[in-house]
């Protein structure tokens, strides 16, 4: 195996050093009756010709990856700088583990501190850790940090949280002694809202998204009074950051805890994963977070350095005490974020939003001038994403729309909510030229002639 | 490398620019009506970096040497698995129809992904002997818990719920050895977590896990095999005997699954459920701490509680099934980290099933070799032979005042990342010793020589050790003052005041 340094020659001279004569007296220590007296199961070694050919075959049946894309739904289409592939298949980076040896892992320490101050930027928060798995399971610590926090059992959860970070949510918590209630929801607007009949003095947090699943901008200032109103904690989770460019950001909106998915920082679509959970609160609650957080120190000579810290939080010192489970986070996903925010930078990520924003503005405004179709959230504010009422089932729409127009036109809702039967989700980005857009438009025409 | 290199926020300069977008191709909207006043930024995202292209490579570049990695040497962590990652297998992660795949699309134009994950489920199977298999869980504490939960499952099915959602039975049983994700996990299901003793001999106490068992509260037990001080588990199959004729299940945390890939599998020891560390004992790149996998396999009794979706086989093809009423739920959105999966795919169908288990032996004969060359040098707390990994301790040393950390610490002016230390937390002073396959005999005497040179200069010359490193561009930080008073981000005044 080439992989394996040692020649068969080599490992029979180690072998005979240890007192050995042959490769299976090395497990003399496993019981004969459960050693394996067969070969394993599985197809003969491939050379690095034919695998690739292979996976390129592989490859080949996904079609959708070549389509001009108008699906975000928790995930999103954005360009991502060049030089981010290239820097973090730097072997310093790549194949680095967690920096718990401070003095010969300063590269990676560095980022992740730089990571947690942009992502505080961004966020408007003023602590950050070093990353999550992604942003259904940043949804799910946060509850738990919420019950933590405030020593409350009741958490209330917008019906405009992606589904599928609802149900996250829903296991984590199953055996965590809390309750998760619902929010309302303004039908007319696309809202969030928040009854006192549903808010009171057992609520923990409350859980909303912004922009929404169905692309509304939430008004986080007043959900964030009536929340603190009643001693909870406001957590806004963030599915698309680049959003983060243009609205108005969650901790300057009142927000106690931000969570995102950073998926939209450079990091590719990759069929879901890995992606990036962020986290982001209070000072005032550091010690309350789960994951892991990096800070300045300094050695004997007085020079900066950067180390884990905090770690009494976490479970390799605190065990079942612990503030989460989480271990291995996603490193070398922060690290793309990271180089993405600096090379976008302070200019680039507010053009990519505006960007995002003037295009679905653009592809809204003519989709809705099409007969039968409307915008049912159409007098709220949106980002790059917006709920659109076809005149016929949505999902079959989108289907012909991909194989006779060759484009994936959205997300149908009835994926999550059948009651939604003509409804999509579009999301157009930067990514999207105008053409793509205006083919999109007339397709949707097309089929509903 | 002694190159300093400021943070990148104090690298920033403003008006510096490091991308360039095309031009706006669609007919503007008037800022106020795409989006009020009130709901738009109104910082201007201060303090974000203004970087030129060169800056950022220059940058990023220049702290990246800071970094030791497996490229450069013997990374030998004990537990951690750091075994090479090929280029190969980020070359096939990167393959157009993989990397642009949204998540979202339809089954009918996401095949190949669905293969990828089939295939992948298939053999894990078969490597582990466990049918049921979920790749959603994203690493090995989210394995553990997804394992955990369904041994939650499972019992609340078989014997019901308790008043407030008690578990009928409570008692998660740990061996003292353990991995600290394992209680953490376990603590998310609702159980207590007690504790199992080892006996002097590194093994799990029989005897304690009989006594425990028979309070009739025991909900399972988990444990690592090759345990952390990287013994075999003798009596597993005793082990899982006993549990399960106390009505609990075995939960295997398969961190050390290198030293079994090929030679023996954990569902013909008599384990419910494993999780695997894709980015272990699949070579997936560890990143400087993530992404992993972890993926948890089954036997047929807990299968029907997995994680929601489930790739299965659809005629010809293959799809989605949601349909699993009894299934704990989603761990994560999506399907779990997919760029993982290739690779690790990519690596078994590259060694094959006779490379796998060469794999397996040369990993724990270069351990054995170690363990073997150092015994004259080190104490070593357990005679029994290492499987992949070897502890040590700094008994010895530590009458010269030279510790663990000294010895780790003084290992990296020998150009070697450190081992594992003070772990597992039953072993005082512990070092433990992963060189896994990847490391040539050469590689390896270099290691056991700096190791016998470290013993050398604790008798003679201890001062050097103590102070160690000597080499690296930022000596030893003091960790105690850095928790006292956190600094955890960057802010512009401290850049105000430093100039």
């Amino acid at each position: 195996m080439r992989y394996i340094p040692n020649s068969p020659d080599e490992r029979a001279e180690m072998l005979r050093t240890v007192g050995l004569n042959a490769p299976e007296e090395l497990f003399s220590s496993i019981p004969a009756d459960i050693i394996l007296k067969r070969q394993l199961d599985l197809p003969a070694a491939l050379s690095e010709m034919e695998l690739l050919a292979r996976f390129e075959a592989i490859a080949a049946h996904n079609t959708a990856a070549r389509r001009p894309n108008f699906l975000g739904a928790g995930a999103y289409s954005h360009y991502s700088p060049t030089i981010i592939d290239s820097l973090i298949q730097r072997s310093e980076f790549f194949t680095a583990y967690t920096p718990y040896q401070p003095e010969v892992s300063q590269g990676t320490l560095q980022v992740i501190f730089e990571f947690q101050t942009m992502v505080c930027q961004l966020t408007g928060m003023e602590v950050a850790n070093a990353s999550m798995y992604d942003g259904s399971t940043s949804v799910a610590e946060a509850v738990l940090m919420a019950e933590r926090v405030t020593r409350r059992r009741k958490v209330i959860v917008s019906p405009a949280l992606h589904p599928e970070y609802l149900q996250v949510a829903q296991t984590y918590v199953s055996h965590a002694g809390i309750e998760l209630a619902q929010t309302g929801f303004d039908e007319q607007a696309g809202r969030t809202t928040l009854d006192d009949a549903t808010i009171d003095e057992q609520t923990a947090a409350v859980v909303v998204q912004s922009p929404n699943f169905y692309g509304c901008v939430e008004d986080l200032e007043s959900l964030a009074e009536r929340t603190h109103a009643a001693g909870a904690l406001l957590i806004v989770a963030v599915t698309e950051c680049a959003s983060l460019g243009l609205l108005r950001s969650p901790g300057a909106c009142g927000a106690d805890i931000v969570v995102a998915e950073g998926q939209s920082l450079g990091v590719p679509l990759g069929y879901g994963g890995p992606y990036l959970g962020l986290f982001a609160t209070r000072e005032k609650f550091a010690r309350q977070m789960p994951g892991r957080l990096v800070g300045v120190a300094a050695d004997k000579e007085g020079r900066r350095g950067f180390v884990l810290t905090l770690a009494t939080r976490e479970q390799h010192i605190r065990r079942e005490k612990a503030t989460s489970n989480i271990c291995t986070n996603e490193g070398l996903i922060a690290l793309i974020a990271t180089i993405y925010m600096t090379t976008m930078g302070r200019r680039g990520l507010q053009e990519v939003a505006m960007q995002c924003a003037q295009k679905a503005a653009y592809a809204a405004r003519r989709i809705a001038e099409l007969p039968g179709f409307s915008l049912p959230y159409a007098q709220t504010p949106r980002f790059n994403e917006f709920t659109v009422r076809a005149p016929v089932d949505a999902a079959e729409l989108l289907r012909r729309l991909a194989r006779e127009h060759n484009i994936t036109g959205g997300l149908a809702l009835s994926r999550y909510d059948p009651t939604r039967a003509n409804d999509f989700l579009a999301c157009v980005t930067e990514t999207n030229p105008r053409a793509e857009i205006d083919a999109l438009v007339a397709g949707l025409k097309a089929l509903t002639a | 490398m002694t190159i300093n290199e400021s943070l990148v926020f104090e690298r920033s300069m403003p008006g510096r620019q490091g991308y360039r977008l095309p031009a706006l191709d669609v007919d503007e909207t008037l800022l106020d009506e795409l989006l009020p006043a009130d709901l738009r930024r109104d910082d201007d995202l201060e303090g974000m970096p203004e970087l030129s292209e060169p800056d950022v490579v220059r940058h990023f570049t220049r702290i990246s040497t800071w970094n030791y990695n497996i490229d450069l040497g013997m990374y030998p962590l004990g537990s951690c698995t750091m075994k090479y990652n090929s280029r190969l297998n980020e070359r096939v992660a990167r393959i157009g129809g993989f990397g642009n795949l949204h998540p979202l699309a339809s089954d009918e134009d996401a095949q190949g992904a669905l293969q990828v994950i089939y295939e992948l489920q298939h053999h894990l199977s078969e490597i582990t002997g466990l049918p049921g298999i979920s790749l959603q869980p994203a690493a090995g504490a989210h394995g553990e818990m997804t394992g955990v939960m369904l041994i939650r499952a499972f019992l609340d099915a078989r014997d019901g719920v308790g008043e407030g959602d008690a578990p009928r039975r409570h008692l998660m049983l740990i061996p003292d050895s353990a991995h600290g994700t394992n209680p953490a996990s376990a603590h998310l299901s609702g159980f207590t977590v007690k504790t199992i003793r080892s006996t002097p001999e590194g093994q799990t106490d029989l005897e304690h896990l009989r006594e425990i068992c028979a309070t009739g509260d025991v909900a399972g037990l988990m444990l690592t095999n090759p345990n952390t001080v990287g013994l075999f588990e003798r009596d597993i199959r005793e082990i899982c005997r006993i549990v399960h004729e106390a009505g609990g299940l075995v939960y295997m945390d398969g961190a050390n699954m290198n030293a079994l890939v090929g030679v023996a599998r954990p569902g013909d020891m008599g384990v419910d459920v494993i999780h695997l560390n894709l980015h272990k004992t699949f070579s997936t790149p560890h990143g400087g701490g993530g992404p992993g996998s972890g993926p948890c396999c089954c036997t047929t009794e807990l299968e029907p509680f997995l994680p929601v979706p489930r790739v299965v086989r659809d005629g010809e093809g293959f799809k989605f099934d949601f349909n699993f009423p009894r299934s704990i739920g989603r761990v994560k959105a999506f399907y779990g980290n997919f760029g993982m999966f290739t690779r690790a795919l990519s690596y078994i169908l590259t060694h094959g099933p006779d490379g796998l288990r060469e794999a397996t032996e040369a990993a724990v004969l270069n351990a054995r070799y170690i363990a073997h060359a150092l015994t004259s040098d080190y104490d070593k707390p357990f005679d029994a032979p290492p499987m992949h990994e070897v502890v040590f301790t700094d008994k010895r040393q530590s009458r010269k005042g030279v510790h663990t950390l000294d010895i780790a610490k003084r290992l990296i002016d020998y150009g070697f990342h450190p081992m594992t230390i003070y772990f597992p937390l039953i072993v005082q002073g512990a070092m433990l010793i992963e060189p896994t396959e990847s490391v040539g005999r050469q590689e390896i005497q270099q290691f056991i020589d700096a190791m016998r040179a470290i013993a050398r200069e604790a008798q003679d010359t201890p001062d050097l050790v103590i102070n160690a490193p000597h080499t690296t561009r930022i000596g030893r930080l003091d960790e105690a003052a850095a928790a006292r008073k956190p600094v955890l981000r960057w802010k512009p005044e401290e850049k105000a005041t430093a100039a």
